[in-house]
């Protein structure tokens, strides 16, 4: 049966495991869709079916109307000789999985004892760490000192959030908007910004723009430019990990926009199909620069085709790092434990510009980008429930931000005043040694620099 | 169409990761089919990390390259993926990436297009966009590549050009079992990813004595198959067979030509070429892939650069031409070796 997930959510409900929707959530549901309901499409066709539905909604939806399962090999399915088209769209949206409210509240009180406080605050120290670097970032971009810069603003809980639930063994794919997941795991200021500038302390070797950033000992592939490229190869890792017998799994994030990649079709695919212990996470943040998902896709959002793989799916509030952190804990659990993959669907909003290339005032209206700045940020959000349970004062607050601020000016003169890598890196890890055809190319391009030194670069040096 | 055996020169080349010598290997008779399947029999045996995968590897494979070896290794090294090129080379890339030997087959190479993006943007840029930091070295692409009588436009295709525009990657292309064994297993040990091309014309049709060892051919080595003096005649894969014959006929007509199988396509072995021609003063080069733009315009290009002032006529190629791979006209297509022969006597009368 293809049509089952109302149905499994149903028996969430009925099981008390789903949070009860508040005003709130409600409000916001029914902007998007139609508020869930229980009662899955077909039902409303055989009234044999919907009669028991109330008492056994599973048993109804797999005794249908044939006993006799047919032989195709394509897929097992019972006859009906009434004919049903799957609409091509639920009227029940996936419910949205919410910790927090808007004001920081916790929606399950009994959830409180799963807390953990430190965690609760070092999480939102880094999130409020991305987002002072990426506010110092941008402006250095924008004054000319790095050539490119993409922010993370409005999108700190799914990086921090998730990045708290994984374990430093699980290795991570990512995108290009995730710097928060390896902040997490150790990278340090200093080392964004050798990035950015491309300087000799830059584990890349100044080869990339800026923000693809990478680290072997965090277990964080190098960012490439190219969208999704990163989803199959995620399944392929994951793949080897559970040969390896290793207690980890393999991450990869990707935006709305990369799920229209056949990349993302054929990672999904892959990992059913081969039971990989992967976790998709996909940040659906409403926008792919100028691209509404209402152009990007005409699903319920990306959740829902994690079915249609046959992959265990779930829909998180981003902008709740509470949520985030619990939804991908036991993900991870099932991933690593079951060796299947899951796909996680974070709803956020991308409140800063697609780049430093990209002025977003363009297509979208500024009012929508401040609603989603002063009044969904999920940065504030958590602070609220911090503060709320005297977790977290202002004053706390303020000494945080000042310390931040200057240790970005610090990391900022640092990374600029250093050297760029020796020219020989340009010609070096191609291959793992240097083929013939490179070293001639190499000397002569030594040839021709020093014939004319003064138009070239004087920072970085001809080793 | 027989590839003509030549271990004693094979046996020169032959270094061995495990001592190996001419006298004393047991050899055996095989197809092309059956070299590769004992090049991944060894690569899966010599690596519990090596994994054989693509579309319909498990049962054997089309082409039955893989026969015995899901048996033998078990479904998890040696298994079917969905039918996505793009999905079997990302995923290579991450098995690899993790440490292990990725095994990718692409069942034809005209089907490689849908992981081209992978292999250009991804594979081949892995190592170098991460300094160093990470690699999928352990990756290698096998696909049948090249004519067959009747494969029309998508099952006849020789796509090597567009890879040799690829830094980052290796691209080889055996002539016989007994290089196919030597050359796959020294592409699944080179760390860096490599397009593995196998004529699949040949799979059948060549059968040599290939030493049953664990032994490589060094890649990015070209190799002399015979001496000459007057012209050089350049050539990979299922061409080398039809080159061969139009280099005897050739000597017939009292033309010694000196033919050399490239082998690896990127990075090349410009030094062997270079000397040969140095000595012949004349240079042919032939590929089945359409001319413009073809692997041969970029020796052609580099040979005249370094060996200008030898020179005694230009540089010639035979190739398919610039049409897409049709049906009914592939003898018309064909760069056969009426055409290399012409060719031969135009470049020595020019």
């Amino acid at each position: 049966m293809g049509w089952r997930l109302p149905l499994r959510t149903a028996l969430w409900t009925l099981r008390g495991k789903q949070p009860k929707a508040t005003a709130d959530m409600v409000r916001e549901l029914s902007h998007r869709r139609e508020v869930y309901s229980a009662v899955p499409c077909h039902l409303h066709i055989f009234p044999i079916l919907k009669r028991l539905q109330s008492s056994e909604p599973e048993r109804a939806c797999s005794q249908n109307m044939d006993e006799e399962m047919n032989d195709f090999m394509g897929r097992k399915v019972s006859y009906s000789s009434q004919m049903c088209f799957i609409p091509e769209e639920s009227t029940n949206s996936v419910p949205c999985y919410r910790l927090l409210s808007t004001h920081g509240d916790l929606l399950d009180p009994s959830s409180i004892n799963e807390l953990d406080k430190e965690l609760c605050i070092e999480m939102y120290r880094k999130m409020v760490t991305l987002q002072v670097m990426d506010t110092i970032f941008y402006d250095a971009q924008r004054q000319g000192r790095i050539s490119f810069y993409v922010t993370t603003i409005g999108e700190e809980a799914i990086n921090i959030g998730s990045a708290a639930a994984l374990n430093a063994t699980d290795v991570v794919f990512s995108q290009y908007r995730e710097p928060g997941v390896l902040m997490w795991r150790g990278f340090t200021l200093q080392q964004f910004a050798n990035q950015c500038y491309g300087n000799e302390y830059d584990l890349g070797k100044g080869r990339q723009m800026p923000v693809h950033y990478g680290s072997n000992e965090l277990n964080y592939l190098t960012v490439s430019s190219p969208i999704a490229t990163q989803v199959p190869q995620a399944v392929g890792a994951a793949y080897g990990l559970k040969m390896d017998k290793k207690d980890a799994c393999a991450v990869t994030y990707f935006g709305d926009g990369g799920t229209s990649e056949g990349d993302f079709h054929a990672g999904m695919n892959f990992a059913a199909v081969l039971g990989a212990p992967v976790l998709f996470i996909c940040r659906n943040n409403g926008w792919a620069i100028s691209t509404p998902t209402s152009e990007q896709f005409r699903s319920d959002g990306v959740a829902i085709k994690g079915q249609a793989y046959g992959v265990r799916s779930i829909r998180v509030d981003g902008n709740d790092a509470l949520a985030v952190y619990f939804a991908v804990k036991n993900a991870r659990k099932m991933a690593v434990e079951e060796f299947r993959p899951i796909l996680i669907e974070a709803l956020t909003y991308r409140v800063g510009h697609h780049s430093t290339s990209d002025d977003s005032s363009k297509y979208r209206s500024v009012d929508e980008i401040e609603y989603w700045r002063t009044r969904r940020d999920p940065v504030a959000r958590l602070r609220m429930f911090l503060q709320s349970n005297r977790w977290w004062d202002d004053e706390n607050e303020d000494l945080l931000r000042q310390d931040l601020r200057t240790q970005m000016m610090s990391v900022l003169h640092n990374a600029e005043s250093k050297k760029k890598p020796g020219l020989s890196n340009l010609f070096e890890d191609v291959y793992d040694v240097i083929p013939q055809n490179l070293k001639e190319q190499e000397q002569e391009t030594q040839a021709i620099v020093g014939k004319y030194p003064k138009d070239y670069p004087s920072d970085v040096p001809l080793d | 169409m027989p590839i003509v055996n030549r271990l004693c020169r094979l046996g020169r080349q032959i270094y061995g990761r495990r001592t190996f010598s001419t006298q004393t290997a047991a050899m055996k008779r095989m197809n092309l089919v059956s070299a590769i399947n004992n090049a991944l029999q060894i690569a899966l045996e010599s690596n519990p990390r090596s994994y054989v995968f693509g579309e319909d590897v498990s049962f054997g494979g089309v082409f039955r390259c893989t026969t015995g070896l899901a048996d033998k290794f078990g479904k998890h090294r040696v298994f079917n993926t969905p039918l996505c090129e793009q999905g079997i080379v990302g995923f290579g890339i991450g098995l690899a990436a993790m440490g292990n030997i990725a095994i990718a087959e692409i069942q034809f190479a005209d089907y490689i297009y849908p992981a081209f993006d992978q292999i250009v943007n991804e594979a081949a840029k892995f190592r170098y966009r991460s300094g160093n930091q990470f690699n999928c070295g352990g990756l290698t692409i096998r696909t049948p590549y090249g004519a067959v009588g009747h494969g029309g436009h998508y099952h006849s295709q020789s796509p090597e050009a567009f890879f040799c525009h690829v830094p980052g990657i290796k691209v080889v292309i055996p002539r016989g079992p007994s290089q196919a064994k030597g050359l796959l297993l020294a592409s699944i040990w080179d760390p860096n990813p490599v397009v593995f091309f196998e004529p699949k014309w040949l799979y059948r049709q060549a059968v040599e004595n290939v030493p049953e060892d664990d032994y490589i051919l060094p890649l990015s080595q070209a190799e002399v198959i015979c001496t000459g003096t007057d012209l050089t005649v350049v050539g990979w894969g299922a061409q080398m067979a039809i080159l061969h014959q139009a280099c005897s006929e050739g000597r017939q007509a009292g033309i010694s030509c000196e033919l050399i199988d490239l082998q690896t396509l990127i990075p090349w072995d410009k030094e062997t070429i270079e000397a040969s021609v140095k000595k012949t003063g004349r240079l042919l080069v032939s590929h089945e892939a359409p001319i413009t733009g073809g692997f041969g315009a970029e020796i052609a290009a580099s040979i005249a650069e370094r060996c200008f002032l030898h020179l005694e006529a230009p540089v010639s190629r035979v190739c398919g031409l610039d049409t897409p791979f049709p049906l009914v006209f592939e003898p018309y297509y064909m760069p056969t070796k009426n055409k290399v022969l012409e060719a031969i006597k135009a470049s020595v009368r020019f």
